[in-house]
């Protein structure tokens, strides 16, 4: 009886979790008590927004040039019109439709890059967490010489090497960027290797798939998320930042790095040209990292940063 | 200790190999490391001859060892563009770089520090929000646009500092806070999460308990557990800025080696970028051999722990 006792209230527990439904709700009462949370969403979605439904939201051509309209100030300052309304730069092109169009370029660098940091450090730190021994000393030595550099000046240096182009960045990115997910897919790996209920299951007989599949993954996926919600707004930061050094995606594609290069000239005349498309970027990038922080929260309190 | 010295001075020196390799063939991945230095429009002639002068025909292996042998002692060749020496170029733009990024260094340790150590005694608090508003802000902003917006106000608009170069005694004020920012952001967070963890050890409970004053417990017992973190980071974030400088002293116009990087890379002058490589990875593994050291000497567990 008592036993049966027991069973149930493990049951109504995991309850709490048990339909998609539920669990989306629960998730919605987590994020809407962490304010921040709601806040980061918001401003993330609106980028993803302006990612996806680029030509509704900016019908003008982000490259259509007009010379007699160069250099006008946003709508809000005298002598700017709703027409324009982030001004046009010195080549007369709609600053807001390009702004608009550079979170495509921001979010794919993001998205790819982190997806194949995260593909490719996920399998990494398997192998060196499962193996163990010699193989895991070896590839932990590689991985600590690759986050011992200066990480910046590396990702220039290799940049300035292969040149400039969107597929390029994105390898850079998703390759510089995998030690880390390797780093931590290996801790959490080892860590439940020697739990206590991946040697329960074991014991009762389970499989190495089931074990990885029920047991590792899932508990995997938190810190994981964590990590990539950090990581991209890393890379859409040092993306920007080898645009303005011209090392980006050529210099035809409105990316944010290319325009704030581009504007640096105009600063003191015309410098609309080059903060407002700085602000788009620290727009997402603070959302992302209010976001990261919420789901750090929720999903894995032990995670910490370990790299700026 | 000994031993632990002597396996962490061993480490420091593979890496430093992984590193000298890493930056040969770096250049090579590409395939033809003479078109890669050549201006786009240099004809086969002048490739050839390149190639001849620089020693790109000879066997890889030989190419290697004699980087290699060359790197060791600080050979990198002659730069393209100045033709003198790599390794003296880097280092005569040295001064500047340490200049700015130990004052921005100092300038974040200042602010960072009581605010971290303030906001962990007090959560929730005026000053606590401020740091973590402080924190999101160097992680969020990013510091070439910042500069850009710093110029605006402050050099522009208030004419207080200049706006370039190293000529005058506050011309480093606005370069070092910028830098300096993102630096506070982390120190702020990480002094803040070490009080809270402290304050919560069963040490501090006991010094508590037998009725130490709180201000003895904090300089004693809180203040020296939480300098061995932050003495961990500071390393780590010297060598952080030391990339982070490439914009700032691009912007700036600061004559350090930030600025040498950006102007190489214009000029494509890849033995230069290969000396700044490997000469700025030796200053951050040596700063990382010191700080692990240092550590090891403040932090018993560390010394006679496993090595």
């Amino acid at each position: 009886m008592a036993v049966h006792d027991t069973q149930r209230q493990a049951d109504s527990l995991l309850d709490v979790e048990q339909s998609i439904k539920d669990r989306f709700a629960y998730i919605g009462r987590l994020l809407w008590r962490d304010k921040s949370g709601v806040v980061g969403l918001i401003f993330f979605l609106t980028v993803v927004v302006a990612a996806v439904f680029t030509s509704l939201i900016a019908p003008l051509d982000p490259l259509a040039q007009d010379l007699r309209a160069s250099k006008m100030p946003p709508a809000w300052s005298e002598g700017g019109n709703w027409d324009h309304p982030f001004g046009t730069d010195n080549l007369g092109r709609d600053i807001f439709t390009r702004v608009i169009y550079g979170a495509r370029v921001s979010l794919t660098v993001g998205f790819f890059g982190v997806l194949i940091a995260g593909v490719l450090g996920m399998v990494i730190g398997s192998i060196a967490g499962f193996i163990g021994g010699r193989v895991d000393s070896t590839i932990m030595g590689i991985i600590n010489l690759i986050l011992s550099l200066p990480y910046l000046l590396f990702v220039v240096f290799i940049a300035a090497i292969l040149g400039r182009s969107l597929l390029n960045v994105i390898l850079i990115f998703g390759i510089t960027d995998s030690p880390i997910f390797a780093r931590v897919t290996r801790g959490e790996v080892l860590r439940m290797r020697d739990s206590g209920y991946v040697e329960s299951a074991i014991s009762a007989g389970a499989r190495w798939p089931r074990i990885i599949f029920d047991h590792i993954l899932p508990n995997l996926i938190g810190p994981l998320i964590t990590l990539a919600t950090f990581e991209m707004s890393a890379m859409i930061f040092y993306e920007a930042g080898l645009g303005f050094l011209g090392l980006s995606v050529p210099p035809s594609v409105p990316s944010w790095g290319n325009m704030l290069a581009a504007g640096r000239k105009y600063l003191t005349s015309y410098p609309w040209i080059a903060t407002l498309p700085g602000l788009a970027i620290v727009w997402t990038s603070l959302g992302m990292n209010l976001l990261g922080d919420w789901l750090r929260d929720v999903l894995d309190p032990r995670l910490r940063r370990s790299r700026k | 200790m000994q031993r632990y010295f002597i396996s962490r001075l061993g480490q420091s020196a593979l890496l430093l190999i992984g590193v000298i390799i890493l930056v040969f063939f770096m250049v090579r991945v590409t395939g033809d490391p003479a078109r890669l230095m050549m201006p786009r429009e240099a004809s086969a002639e002048d490739l050839e001859a390149f190639r001849e002068v620089m020693g790109f025909n000879r066997p890889l292996y030989v190419q290697f060892l004699d980087f290699f042998s060359g790197a060791i002692v600080g050979d990198f060749g002659d730069s393209l563009h100045f033709k003198t020496p790599a390794l003296q170029l880097v280092l005569e733009r040295l001064p500047a770089t340490v200049h700015l990024a130990g004052i921005a260094l100092i300038f974040a340790l200042i602010i960072a520090i009581p605010i971290g150590l303030i906001g962990g005694f007090n959560p929730g608090s005026v000053v606590d929000t401020l740091g973590r508003g402080l924190a999101l802000a160097g992680q969020s902003i990013p510091n070439f646009w910042l500069a850009l917006i710093f110029i605006l106000f402050f050099a522009v608009r208030l004419r207080w500092f200049p706006s370039f170069g190293r000529d005058e005694w506050h011309s480093v004020v606005l370069p070092a806070t910028v830098l300096g920012l993102p630096v506070m952001g982390q120190i702020v967070r990480l002094t803040r999460s070490a009080v809270l963890e402290i304050r919560g050890e069963d040490f501090i409970r006991t010094a508590y308990s037998k009725g130490l004053e709180p201000r003895t417990i904090y300089i004693k017992h809180v203040f020296r557990n939480v300098a061995i973190p932050l003495i961990s980071v500071i390393g780590v974030q010297f060598g952080y800025m030391l990339g982070g400088s490439i914009y700032i002293e691009t912007i700036f116009s600061w004559p350090g080696m930030g600025q040498l990087i950006e102007q190489s890379i214009g000029w494509r002058d890849f033995p230069l970028i290969q000396a700044i490589a490997v000469f700025t990875s030796v200053v951050v593994l040596g700063l990382n051999l010191i700080t692990d050291l240092t550590y090891a000497f403040i932090d018993p567990r560390i010394r006679y722990g496993s090595s």
